[in-house]
């Protein structure tokens, strides 16, 4: 190889970057798409437990509307299904990262690594499996609560923002189990990361019960907490006259969460091969 | 540096590449200034023990890992300064398997062409041609889980090949073939690199894979390159076949010696039970006249033997230890002996 045609390849554009990116994460979607409809039981497994939580608390705390102060309306079920809806979001996306983890075992990683796939697609590529797969599962979801009875007045856009904000909660605690795969390269500890991160989440939200009735702190700090935003919009935007000023600006806030915590995981992959 | 690597597909100059083994431990020197370079279009071997540095010399030269200092080049392309065109450029199979188990044997070669940017169309017929040069068109629409261990190494290899790569990395590839698989795989790569003049970067730990494929190769050791050259050079730098006499009674030994003393051209003599044994640099013209000298004194010669060194006896001279035992034993003492070779 001659200086010259060095320099001649020194001069071409550095091999189209952005179409890349896009056919990239087309192609690793696809390939997970693949592998989740050969083992179609592990979608409708995550659905099961949210189930159980939807009809178990929808039970029990039937009555909860009817404390004093109480402001989500006077369905229980009505206002725990975008809490459900989000915590199964919330706590699906925790295992994301399991995937990583095992492309690493598998040595796939690795070969996506030394090939020109983009580190982008790897990331979105893995955040968009994960929201499609809670838009399925949230239907399922909505689907058992009408059965059991909820009607939601926000009607099917109502239902279109629910979806969406629960895809970006998805999308950006995914992001953060990459990240945590990325770093820790090992299934527990990443486990353990995300437990510790989405239980106490989940329990200074609106999820389960209305803020109004919680200490006065408990609403502060959820009013920082990216996944009641999720809830908020999802809840409101079910209701019968939607605060539109709360449900676009926390879906705001989620979208810009979600990119913030995606590029921060992609940066995740020079760790990786940093100590590799 | 860049004058002398003109021509060159791989070079991998001074690298040192370090692990952090957790606090209150010194940090692990995997590689420790390690250097070759490998012309276009050639099969380069890396031998050596456990452990020597071979898997990281080949993460670090296909952009997966980062040499703590040194620099890295793989066909003309400045592997730290530009990682994406290099990745265009190299294919890689791993040591451990690198195919996806959940996809069949075509998805995986399908997507490892599209994310080398091969339409679909074009993927699919080189997944095809692939298939078929290794036999597994009839396992390609299973799932990889299904397939035996040297089926999957065999797609490993062909994933590699999917975008006709410039720059070939095989880390330790006929590990866990059966010999009938090995023979095939080592006419595939035979064939690559002539035909398709494609540079090969092959470790392994098979001393006679070396021999048969490498056009040159080097010997690591503790992160080093101990020896290098073309398998013949460095037979021949031990200097000399073996020659084996066997005699019929041990009582004759000394004055076999003596024979071997007078004749010149033999060294390294030695008795071994009722054999002598003797290094010469032309074995062959040397065996005669030592033969008729023996017959002139009235000694009988059971068997006489020449042999050409091999290259496990240049692996032995250079790493301290024969090929059997490193795999035995650790690399720790393999070391020292290294110093000693070396000093
Ligand atoms: N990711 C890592 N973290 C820590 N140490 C590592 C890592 N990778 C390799 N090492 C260490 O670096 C040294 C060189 O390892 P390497 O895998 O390059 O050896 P090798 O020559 O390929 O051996 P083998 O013949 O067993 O494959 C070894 O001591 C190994 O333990
Ligand atoms: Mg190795």
């Amino acid at each position: 190889m001659t200086a010259l045609t060095n320099q001649a390849r020194v001069a071409a554009p550095p091999a189209t970057a952005r179409p890349s990116f896009f056919r990239h994460t087309a192609y690793l979607t696809l390939r997970q798409l693949r592998a989740a409809a050969r083992v179609p039981a592990f979608v409708v497994m995550n659905v099961v437990q949210p189930l159980i939580w939807l009809l178990l608390f929808g039970q029990l705390f039937t009555s909860v509307v009817d404390i004093p102060g109480f402001t989500g309306g006077d369905n229980y079920l009505e206002f725990l299904t975008p809490g459900i809806v989000m915590m199964m979001a919330l706590f699906g996306s925790a295992w994301a990262g399991t995937s990583y983890i095992q492309d690493m075992d598998r040595g796939v990683m690795d070969r996506f690594l030394t090939s020109p796939t983009s580190r982008g697609a790897m990331m979105v590529s893995t955040l968009v499996y994960q929201a499609l797969l809670t838009l399925v599962q949230s239907l399922i979801v909505l689907g058992v609560a009408w059965l059991g009875g909820a009607r939601f007045d926000g009607g099917l856009g109502g239902i279109l923002i629910l979806l969406l904000a629960a895809m970006l909660l998805t999308a950006s605690f995914s992001a953060l189990s990459n990240a945590a795969a990325l770093l820790a390269r090992n299934q527990n500890v990443l486990i353990g990361i995300s437990q510790l991160i989405t239980i106490p989440l989940m329990f200074l939200s609106s999820a389960l019960m209305d803020t109004s009735l919680s200490a006065d702190w408990v609403a502060e700090v959820a009013r920082f907490n990216p996944f009641e935003w999720a809830v908020v919009a999802g809840r409101e935007a079910l209701g019968a006259s939607p605060d539109w000023a709360s449900v676009w600006g926390h879906l705001g806030l989620l979208a810009v969460f979600t990119a913030v915590l995606a590029w921060v995981a992609t940066r995740a992959f020079r760790v990786y091969q940093r100590s590799t | 540096m860049a004058a002398s690597s003109d021509g060159m597909a791989l070079v991998a100059a001074d690298l040192v590449k370090t692990y952090s083994q957790g606090r209150g431990t010194p940090p692990l020197r995997a590689l420790d200034g390690l250097t070759f370079q490998t012309e276009e279009g050639t099969v380069f071997g890396l031998l050596g023990p456990n452990g020597a540095g071979k898997s990281t010399t080949v993460k670090i030269l296909s952009t997966l890992a980062r040499p703590d200092s040194g620099t890295a080049m793989v066909a003309g392309i400045d592997v730290g300064r530009h990682p994406g065109r290099a990745r265009s450029a190299i294919g890689f199979v791993a040591q451990k398997q690198v195919s996806d188990p959940m996809d069949t044997g075509v998805e995986n070669l399908v997507l490892a062409g599209q994310l080398h940017g091969m339409s679909t169309r074009a993927a699919r017929s080189r997944a095809g041609e692939l298939l078929e040069r290794f036999a597994l068109t009839s396992a390609a629409r299973r799932q990889v889980k299904t397939y035996s261990g040297g089926m999957a190494r065999k797609l490993d290899v062909a994933i590699g090949l999917m975008h006709r790569p410039q720059v070939l990395f095989l880390d330790e590839p006929t590990t866990g073939l059966d010999p009938e698989a090995r023979a095939e795989m080592w006419a595939e790569i035979e064939r690559m690199s002539r035909e398709e003049r494609m540079t090969v970067l092959l470790t392994t730990h098979y001393l006679e894979e070396a021999d048969r494929l490498a056009s040159r190769l080097a010997i690591v050791d503790a992160g080093r390159v101990v020896t290098e050259g073309t398998p013949e050079q460095l037979k021949s730098e031990l200097r000399g076949d073996a020659v084996v006499i066997e005699l019929h009674e041990a009582s004759v030994i000394s004055r076999v010696l003596e024979s071997l003393g007078r004749l010149g051209g033999f060294r390294d003599a030695a008795a071994e039970g009722r054999a002598v044994r003797a290094r010469a640099d032309d074995g062959g013209a040397a065996l005669p006249l030592l033969l008729a000298a023996l017959d002139a004194e009235g000694i009988a010669v059971a068997s006489a033997t020449v042999s050409r060194p091999s290259l496990d006896d240049v692996y032995l001279a250079h790493t301290g230890h024969s090929f059997a035992a490193v795999h035995a034993g650790s690399s720790a003492d393999a070391r020292t002996e290294l110093e000693e070779v070396a000093s």
